[in-house]
């Protein structure tokens, strides 16, 4: 190498990266820039491209045409040992044959580091777990072995940190644990994460900036709250949470609102919500922002009339309803159970009501279904 | 609690059904032993035959004596005949196991065209009949004017062993994560540490094993080493013409400290592994 790649630091630049397999575009045409010192997450179904974008970031592949930049530094075609940059993978890939300090000082000792034993020590101290130095991998619960493989990538202070699936493996407990652990030593340390996941709860609780990838592309990128209360695409606005999509027109224009007309009801929208082209959308609502009230109650806001309760299930916290609209559809509603009113009953008439300012309008001609038929705790990527 | 089990409203288990269950839960146990037993003669008749005190055959039971052991090399020539199969079970295993090592990696990791032809091909000296190999081999030795003795011997025994090294060598590449390379990889190792220190590590127990395999195959060859050896004896073809005679009390000694050193290498590598384990 005629230069060196592995001092590099800065934002990483991906521009206009394809990956093909034949005639299979895993990753087709994807520019994106991860700011440094962020938290970021790559979320999406299997097979989605996440995977396959993380590892050519990693070097582990080579992408078929495009480039990726660290910071001013070109290193689309660098070996992976010649980049600043550390992997915690979905197994964890820990050395058997050597102990779990040898594995943490590995990079180290690649790198002819003078201080291995006080690096080490230090990032074991960080993970907590300085008592497992001389045992083997094997000889670690999953939740050791997953923080054994995070000491192992952070003590190289990497400009870029890879996480792929690194919670995958673990039962939801735990998983929550490390959730909050990993966004600790991500501030403690000051290194920009990119995190591989297909779990939406995973990549909104951690990350800064989310980008949602379908089918080699990313199809939002913005923060956890962008994405879920503003999604531009039914992929999105159904893999992050569940939505109520009801198909309308646009038929009128009213300030910084646009009013739409939802089978026949009129109901408000701000225009900074709408990414529709056209007159024709699907307006969207999440199923916490509406009210349930019956016919005779006065409400406020977008009010849908004419509904029957036709489902309750009760989860504690709340309340979850599904509606039947007179068009056909039935909505599902979530109401908090704060205010000691009971609960509906099946068959009840009831009205639909929610602040115009939570409608989000997608484009009419969007396959509603996109994004949620893929069940994310099941699938298991690759 | 034993007075609960006492209690005569419980309902008993007949005892029929006892001897079931117990029958089920030792059956193989049983098995076991028999099969041990059917396996183990041979070697137990083979040591107890050691401490023969027996003349020339050693066919009969005669009194018992350590003196076989004392002088391992009492017999003409049986010593330079064990000499002769472990110089060249010595050099056959190396050889081997070096070529058989790197035909593993290269079928086990890298795509080539002819792959799968190779990968079929290596099963081909196992499946053909010794007598066979022996003939041909020593025929193509004659053609090229090379004389029957040490060297063609190594080189046949070379030949026969590569697949089995091959085969072990290969399962244990198969069984390899190769995220593991890659994490070594992204750990600052370039190819050749990345192979060093954890490609090799983690297949060297396979290389071990397919070494000791070779070795034992080539030391107890018979047939393929009475065509290629000419002159040179080698302690089974010792064996085998003794036997016209009577084997001395000292082919049992040797054989049976063969299985003595071959359990101790085997209960050493248990050990190792189960101290890794812990």
């Amino acid at each position: 190498m005629s230069f060196d790649a592995s001092t590099a630091r800065g934002d990483l630049i991906l521009t206009r990266i394809t990956k093909s397999y034949g005639d299979f575009k895993a990753v087709d045409d994807l520019s994106l820039t991860i700011p440094k010192g962020s938290f970021f997450a790559l979320l999406g179904p299997s097979g989605c491209g996440k995977t396959t974008t993380l590892r050519m970031i990693a070097g582990l592949e080579e992408p078929t045409v495009g480039s990726i930049h660290l910071g001013e530094t070109d290193i689309t075609t660098t070996k992976p040992y010649q980049r600043p940059i550390n992997t915690v993978f979905q197994n964890y890939a820990l050395f058997p044959h050597l102990t779990i300090f040898e594995n943490i000082a590995f990079g180290l000792r690649r790198r002819g580091f003078k201080d291995v034993d006080a690096e080490v020590n230090k990032v074991l101290n960080l993970v907590e777990l300085p008592h497992l130095a001389s045992r083997k991998p094997t000889q670690l619960s999953g939740g050791q072995q997953q923080r054994i493989a995070l000491a192992r990538a952070i003590v190289n202070r990497p400009a870029l940190l890879l996480l792929d699936e690194p919670l995958g493996a673990l039962d939801l407990k735990l998983r929550r644990q490390m959730q909050i652990e990993l966004k600790w030593i991500q501030k403690e340390v000051g290194l920009t994460f990119v995190h591989v996941t297909h779990d939406q709860e995973e990549a909104m609780t951690m990350a800064d900036t989310i980008a949602v990838m379908n089918e080699g592309q990313i199809e939002q990128m913005g923060s956890p709250a962008d994405l879920y209360d503003n999604p531009e695409t039914a992929f999105v606005a159904n893999f992050l949470g569940q939505s109520n999509l009801i198909k309308g027109t646009i038929s009128g224009n009213d300030g910084d609102s646009l009013v739409a007309d939802l089978y026949g009801q009129k109901i408000s929208l701000p225009k900074s919500r709408s990414h529709a082209t056209d007159n024709s959308i699907y307006a969207g609502i999440r199923p916490e922002k509406f009210r349930i009230s019956l016919l005779n109650t006065p409400v406020s806001g977008n009010v849908l009339s004419g509904g029957h309760i036709e489902d309750v299930s009760y989860i504690g916290v709340s309340t979850q309803y599904q509606v039947a609209m007179p068009w056909g559809q039935e909505l599902i509603v979530f109401e908090q159970n704060d205010d000691g009113v009971a609960p509906f009953k099946k068959g009840d008439a009831v009205n639909i009501s929610w602040e115009p300012i939570f409608t989000f309008a997608l484009r009419g001609d969007e396959d509603v279904t996109a994004g949620s038929e893929v069940n994310p705790e099941v699938l298991d990527e690759e | 609690m034993s007075k609960k089990i006492a209690d005569p409203t419980i309902p008993k288990i007949p005892a029929a059904a006892k001897f079931q269950r117990w029958f089920g839960r030792n059956l193989i146990r049983v098995y076991m032993v028999i099969a041990f037993t059917y396996l183990f003669i041979p070697v137990a008749y083979t040591f107890a035959f050691s401490f023969n005190d027996a003349g020339k055959s050693n066919l009969i039971w005669k009194g018992f004596t350590f003196r076989n052991w004392q002088n391992p090399c009492g017999a003409p020539e049986v010593c330079s005949a064990l000499a002769n199969s472990i110089k060249i079970g010595f050099l056959a295993t190396l050889f081997a196991t070096i070529l058989g090592t790197m035909i593993a990696f290269a079928i086990g990791r890298h795509q080539f065209k002819g792959r799968s032809t190779s990968n079929l091909l290596i099963f081909l000296p196992m499946a053909t009949p010794e007598i066979v190999l022996g003939a041909s081999l020593l025929s193509l030795f004659l053609v090229f004017k090379i004389n029957p003795g040490f060297w063609p011997t190594v080189i046949a025994h070379v030949m026969f062993c590569i697949s089995f090294v091959v085969v072990t060598v290969k399962a244990r590449i198969a069984s390899l994560d190769p995220r593991l390379e890659q994490a070594a990889m992204d750990l600052y190792a370039n190819e050749f540490e990345t192979f060093r220190r954890v490609t090799l590590p983690l297949v060297a127990p396979g290389i071990a094993g397919a070494a000791l395999l070779a070795f034992s195959l080539s030391f107890d060859d018979f047939i393929i080493t009475n065509f290629n050896s000419g002159t040179v004896i080698t302690f089974p073809k010792f064996v085998y013409t003794a036997a016209a005679r009577g084997i001395p009390a000292q082919a049992n000694v040797i054989g049976s400290g063969m299985f003595f050193l071959a359990l101790a290498i085997v209960l050493a590598g248990q050990f190792v592994n189960g101290r890794k384990a812990r």
